[in-house]
């Protein structure tokens, strides 16, 4: 209903002369249970032109799902007398536990750094908050090491031919949510882009959250976690006991 | 068969790890050691945060030793003083091991301590058990009777000052010696997720001297009452411990001991003792190696 409402509302923005952006996500909610081994989350929408039609120079698209930030450390392991240790550490205020942005075309062709850095485009424009005071090469190195580090696990993605745009008006993009994906309130952003500028944004919420037994057992742990404890050690007691009982009866 | 473990964060094949608690249960029925030392490295090798491989190993490890517990007590195997003795030292040493786990996690050296001490650990027990197994293995080809160690303990336990008789481990010592004993296990319970049966049957037999037909069963008690503290503290203070892979570890784990307990009646005690030996080296040298070698991760990120 309220759906309808916006495309209502956005039709009537039409003659305003600045195209206008109608986004939604496939799940407002992503549920972890038992069997969550990731999920694809989808992020599509329509481009209102004026005029209602696509001009020659049809725009882009790049959309955006943050995760939480978190004050992070990150470490470095140095080789320290034939052995590999912890050395170096720089510490980030704001790392999202969860970045991942698709484009129509690389982000590169699209937005100069300046515009990148505003909108948080691109792992290479993430506003990480160093609290330090290292030299800023050295922030660099760690902060790479970071993208690299959380690009591998699945959790930074930047996929530069992620968004499909057919006729010129709708726009799809498929997110792939890892199994270790952090839980919290996500943010989905969509940004339309023309002539190296940002011309109209949407955001909309994704709650990503444990349900079911799991968020039981993760809220048992946390909260009452003496008789978690208790819980954890009878449950063992009673198999160690049942295993040997069922075995020895043989 | 994927199942997402709600406290580790991340979902892992329900297969490999009912399959990892099945060998190392396996391994624990043939030989009379707990595992842990297989138990956590190869869940932390499988992709589990350290933490809560050490905390949930710790669980498992409780509920494999109950059935060995009352299976000595039946046989009358269990020093009760003394096990309460250890058992008081392991409480104390699992406090203390809990205090030294978070001072060297801010330091951010936890996983480099866990590795030497488990490198210096296995490999110094490992060796002597090797040893020890290859000695007699070789004086019985010589048809040599095996030379009988006089059971006695160690001049330094003789030092300490208060003396108790322990009745069944025929021993006039100092209470101090089974507790600092037990304290010692306690630490490396927690920290790194070991009954440390492997380091207590010998220390047992080698330094305070006990009469061997309690050794193993006091040794299985301390580890079922340590081992459910450990739980406990990491539960209230870690908040590490996966009830979901702690069921998972067991449910292998408890078939597993059966089946190698079994295994363990054909085989003669002596080569048995020289195959966990050379596994126990063998694990003792990955690590060495792991310490060396360029590690696959240079960097690594810890929430504040």
């Amino acid at each position: 209903m309220t759906r309808a409402w916006m495309a209502v509302a956005a039709l009537a923005c039409l003659g305003a002369g600045k195209p206008v952006l109608v986004p939604d996500v496939s799940d407002r909610q992503v549920q972890i249970v038992y069997s969550f081994t990731g999920a694809d989350l989808l992020l599509f929408g329509a481009i209102l032109y004026p005029q209602g039609r696509a001009p020659d120079h049809p725009a882009d698209i790049a959309v955006v799902l943050k995760g939480p930030t978190q004050s992070i450390l990150v470490r470095e392991k140095r080789k320290v007398a034939g052995m590999w240790l912890n050395a170096d550490s720089a510490r980030f205020r704001s790392a999202p536990s969860f970045y991942a942005i698709a484009t129509s075309r690389p982000l590169a062709r699209l937005v100069d750094g300046r515009t990148a850095a505003i909108y948080e485009l691109g792992l290479d424009s993430l506003q990480m908050s160093p609290a330090s005071s290292a030299p800023p090469d050295e922030q660099n190195r760690f902060e790479q090491g970071l993208i690299d580090l959380k690009r591998r696990a699945g959790l930074y993605v930047q996929d530069a031919h992620g968004v499909e745009i057919s006729d010129g008006v709708l726009y799809r993009a498929r997110i792939a949510i890892p199994a270790r994906v952090p839980v919290g309130r996500y943010v989905a952003e969509t940004f339309l882009i023309q002539d190296g500028k940002v011309v109209a944004g949407a955001v909309r919420e994704v709650r990503i959250d444990k349900s079911g037994f799991e968020r039981f057992v993760a809220q048992a742990a946390d909260r009452w976690s003496l008789a978690y404890g208790l819980v954890a050690v009878g449950m063992s007691l009673a198999i160690g006991w049942g295993a040997g009982a069922l075995f020895r009866r043989r | 068969m994927h199942v997402y473990l709600p406290i580790a964060g991340l979902s892992v094949n329900m297969l490999v790890i009912v399959l990892l608690g099945g060998g190392v249960g396996l391994l624990s029925g043939m030989f009379g050691v707990g595992g842990g030392f297989l138990t956590t490295p190869l869940l932390i090798f499988y992709g589990i945060p350290p933490t809560v491989a050490v905390a949930s190993s710790a669980t498992q490890i409780t509920g494999a030793s109950v059935s060995g517990v009352l299976a000595q007590m039946r046989r009358n195997g269990v020093d009760f003083q003394m096990g309460c003795v250890m058992v008081a030292g392991g409480i104390v040493g699992s406090g203390l091991g809990a205090m030294l786990f978070r001072f060297l996690e801010r330091l951010g050296q936890i996983d480099t301590v866990i590795s030497l001490t488990y490198v210096a650990l296995l490999g110094s027990i490992g060796g002597m058990m090797a040893r020890e197994s290859i000695q007699t293995i070789l004086a019985h080809r010589r048809g040599e009777a095996p030379r009988h160690r006089q059971r006695r303990h160690h001049p330094l336990i003789a030092v300490l000052p208060m003396r108790w008789r322990f009745y069944r481990s025929g021993l006039y010592i100092s209470p101090l010696a089974p507790f600092l004993l037990g304290v010692l296990t306690g630490v490396l319970t927690v920290s790194l997720g070991v009954g440390g049966g492997f380091v207590m049957v010998p220390a047992m037999i080698y330094l305070l001297g006990m009469a061997a037909q309690v050794v193993v069963g006091t040794s299985l008690f301390q580890i079922l009452f340590v081992t459910a503290a450990t739980t406990m503290i990491h539960a209230t203070t870690t908040k590490a411990v996966d009830i979901v892979l702690a069921l998972l570890l067991l449910v292998g784990s408890a078939i597993g001991a059966q089946i190698g307990s079994r295994f363990a009646m054909k085989l003669k005690p002596e080569y048995l003792r020289l195959l966990l030996a050379l596994l126990v080296l063998a694990v003792a040298v990955r690590m060495a190696v792991g310490l060396t070698w360029r590690p696959g991760e240079i960097f690594s990120v810890a929430l504040e």
